[in-house]
């Protein structure tokens, strides 16, 4: 298949090996953002192959795995409504909050869909015009564009039955956030190629030059994250700290203007609280003033539900790359995606499901 | 960064009511028949967990299953919920290497189904019955009210006869065995998908689904096979991991020798899913004794239902239960089964 063989290639994947290997003197720790990177890694066991020096930690940039337990909560209470159609991605359906997932809620009888675009629930909206129509509108900045747009066109269209719960994070705080951590480990980033797609780089610059960090724009098949990983540690062995854009096919510096638009049109920045890590300042997106209407959380009055964590798992530094999953002593044993003791293990894309699907076999 | 509020969501593998994961062939499932169905009607029969049980009547062995349909749309690229009906009944059996002598019908039908799409149904399965020469022996009809079922279910049941000599199991795969896979994964599961999503892909997908029992007499006769599944639900992952695991072997499969029509990968990537764990209902895998590997892929090749046919793997003595999947890129991952329905990742 066109753009998707050539990067699995066997061959050219060897070389790329074989080249990291003779580019590395010493060890060097490198850090993937993207939960979607984490996946590809360890499914393709790239981390396996590469020279023992070069660690990949393994970074937040797992939306559901962030998602706090309070939003979730608060999701499945407006999930449980009879008037509400709850609309998700399909990840967050099997997210345990305080009690239970949205599967055990739509087998009670809680109308719970699947979507793929957030425009398709205008179109559910449209056709119940009696039921309001609930969106659970999470992710980075990538879902954030279509998310907003969703609103917008609502608003455009005259549609009153159709809200969102708004859950955004976005990269960049959690970055300087994990610079800034004590136990920071991480010498060099592959910055998330999707986000990069919609924000473009340049917000990128300053923090590479602040905290004398490399920071290369990656992708996710195999080849791209080899290529990445290879810039990185070309910069670390040249002592450089530049932004690079090894992800050209995607990416541009500029990144793609009409869809940050659309962001900000919709959107504006806020402290978020990130499940397992905290508060990270300025880390979300809450719908603007004018948007209220569209803002399921002030349409539902959900502040009455307040959660606190039972009890604790190690997911937050796992997040943050400063421990490893199989480094937990409940991971694979108390701990599995049947029953996840936290975040990281309950996403396909979390880094401990990850390593329990694809890597258990290394990591016993 | 601040101080770490280390968090711990509760786990749900134990629920209070049935979700629709404990029917996709995945772990739930898996955990509802150990822990409800296999203690409940505790016997040998059953014990073998095989696609069918084999009863001993005097000197003949008769395979006998059962399988409910509940497919949505009814009509999809490819066939119909009818011919899965008879397909899927009759492959059960052949996964026994019996030959099939008849099967039932059962049909719940809910108020104010359309007749015209009711016949177009039985039609289909009166000419798959025919293109597979199995009548269609015995029936039974309800009729729920309006709401109770969606359109139409159909159950068949089965009975065939295990000709002499032949003793398949998936208990009986041994390690050194190869692995073979009689064509091409994920067509069936994506073609309802891309029917029921609304989705055009270039190069239509359609469903696989055929009759297998002509290609397993042809394996029968040609070589010595230990273990035979069809990787319905659950696809190809589910049966190696559950060959895997009653017959307590290793099994380590390659990516790139697992045929993948066009559509289907492009289809999958697009959704994200992957078609190790999409259903197919006219593929079969075999675990063939080494030696006679080379003969039994030829013969699957020389019959329309195996052309595409090749050998994916091997059965092994190490890590027990456990299916390792080279990678294109030449690491290894482990290969599990699906835990819920499969779900489209979010980016």
């Amino acid at each position: 298949m066109k753009y998707v063989d050539e990067f699995r290639n066997h061959a050219l994947a060897q070389k790329l090996f074989a080249e990291i290997g003779r580019r590395a003197t010493r060890p060097w720790v490198i850090m993937e953002v993207c939960g979607g990177q984490t996946h590809s890694i360890v499914k393709y066991g790239l981390d396996q192959l590469l020279p023992p020096g070069i660690e990949l930690a393994h970074g937040p940039g797992c939306p559901v795995c962030v998602t706090s337990l309070e939003l979730i909560d608060r999701a499945h209470a407006l999930a449980r409504r009879p008037e509400v159609i709850f609309c998700s991605f399909g990840d967050m359906l099997r997210v345990p909050g305080s009690e239970g997932d949205l599967f055990g809620i739509r087998a009670q009888g809680g109308d719970v869909r699947v979507v793929y675009s957030p425009l398709d629930c205008l179109k559910l909206a449209r056709e119940n015009p009696n039921r309001r129509v609930v969106f659970f509108a999470i992710g980075f900045e990538t879902t954030a564009p279509a998310n907003a747009m969703s609103v917008w066109q609502a608003r455009a269209q005259g549609i009153r039955n159709y809200s969102i719960l708004v859950s955004h994070v976005t990269v960049p705080p959690a970055m300087i956030a994990i610079l800034e951590s004590p136990a920071n480990r991480v010498q060099a980033f592959l910055g998330a190629g999707h986000v990069c797609a919609v924000m473009g780089y340049e917000e990128y610059e300053p923090l590479a030059a602040r905290y004398q960090v490399p920071i290369v724009v990656t992708g996710f098949e195999p080849l791209d994250l080899l290529e990445g990983i290879l810039a990185a540690v070309r910069q670390l062995e040249q002592g450089r700290h530049e932004v690079e854009n090894s992800y050209a096919r995607v990416v541009s510096r500029g990144g793609n203007p009409e869809a940050r638009r659309m962001i900000f049109r919709v959107f504006e920045p806020c402290d978020r609280a990130w499940r397992g890590i905290g508060v990270i300042a300025g880390s979300g997106y809450r719908l603007r003033e004018e948007f209220h209407d569209f803002d399921a959380a002030r349409l539902f009055d959900l502040d009455a539900i307040v959660s606190t964590e039972p009890e604790t798992c190690i997911s937050g530094l796992v997040l943050q790359g400063a421990r490893r999953p199989h480094e937990c002593p409940e991971f694979g044993t108390r701990c599995t995606p049947e029953t996840p003791l936290g975040a990281t293990m309950v996403s396909a894309e979390g880094a401990c499901a990850a390593y329990y699907n694809y890597g258990r076999h290394l990591r016993p | 960064m601040t101080d770490f509020t280390l968090s711990c969501p509760l786990p749900v593998a134990e629920r209070k009511t049935v979700v629709l994961g404990h029917g996709s062939g995945g772990k739930l499932t898996a955990q509802l028949i150990r822990d409800l169905f296999l203690p409940a009607f505790d016997n040998p029969l059953l014990g073998r967990l095989d696609d069918q049980a084999v009863l001993e009547a005097g000197s003949a062995r008769i395979a006998f299953t059962t399988d409910s349909f509940v497919v949505t749309p009814l009509f999809f690229p490819g066939g119909d919920i009818g011919k899965l009906a008879v397909h899927g009944t009759v492959n059960d059996i052949a996964m026994s290497g019996a030959m099939p002598l008849a099967l039932s019908a059962a049909f719940i039908l809910e108020e104010g189904f359309s007749m015209e799409e009711l016949g177009r149904v039985v039609a289909s399965m009166a000419e798959a019955a025919r293109a597979a020469g199995v009548p269609i022996a015995t029936g039974d009809t309800k009729v729920v009210p309006q709401g109770a079922a969606d359109k139409m279910f159909i159950t068949t049941s089965g009975v065939g006869l295990v000709p002499e000599n032949i003793h398949i199991s998936a208990s009986n795969a041994r390690p050194g065995d190869r692995i073979l896979l009689s064509g091409t994964i994920g067509d069936h599961g994506m073609a309802v998908m891309a029917k029921r999503e609304g989705l055009e892909f270039d190069g239509a997908i359609e469903s696989d689904t055929a009759p297998l029992h002509r290609l397993v007499a042809a394996m029968t006769a040609a070589g010595e096979i230990h273990a035979l599944r069809d990787p319905t639900r659950g696809g190809l992952a589910a049966t190696l991991v559950e060959i895997a695991a009653v017959a307590r072997i290793g099994v380590e499969a390659v990516a790139g020798a697992i045929p993948v029509r066009e559509p289907v990968r492009a289809a999958c990537e697009l959704l994200g899913l992957d078609p190790l764990f999409v259903a197919n209902e006219g593929k079969l895998v075999a675990f063939v004794a080494a030696a006679d590997a080379g003969r039994v892929l030829e013969a699957m090749r020389s019959m329309p239902e195996g052309r595409e046919a090749a050998i994916i793997g091997e059965a092994v003595e190490a890590h027990p239960g456990m299916v390792l999947l080279k990678t294109e890129v030449g690491g290894t991952r482990v290969v599990d089964l699906p835990f819920h329905e499969q779900l489209p990742r979010i980016c």
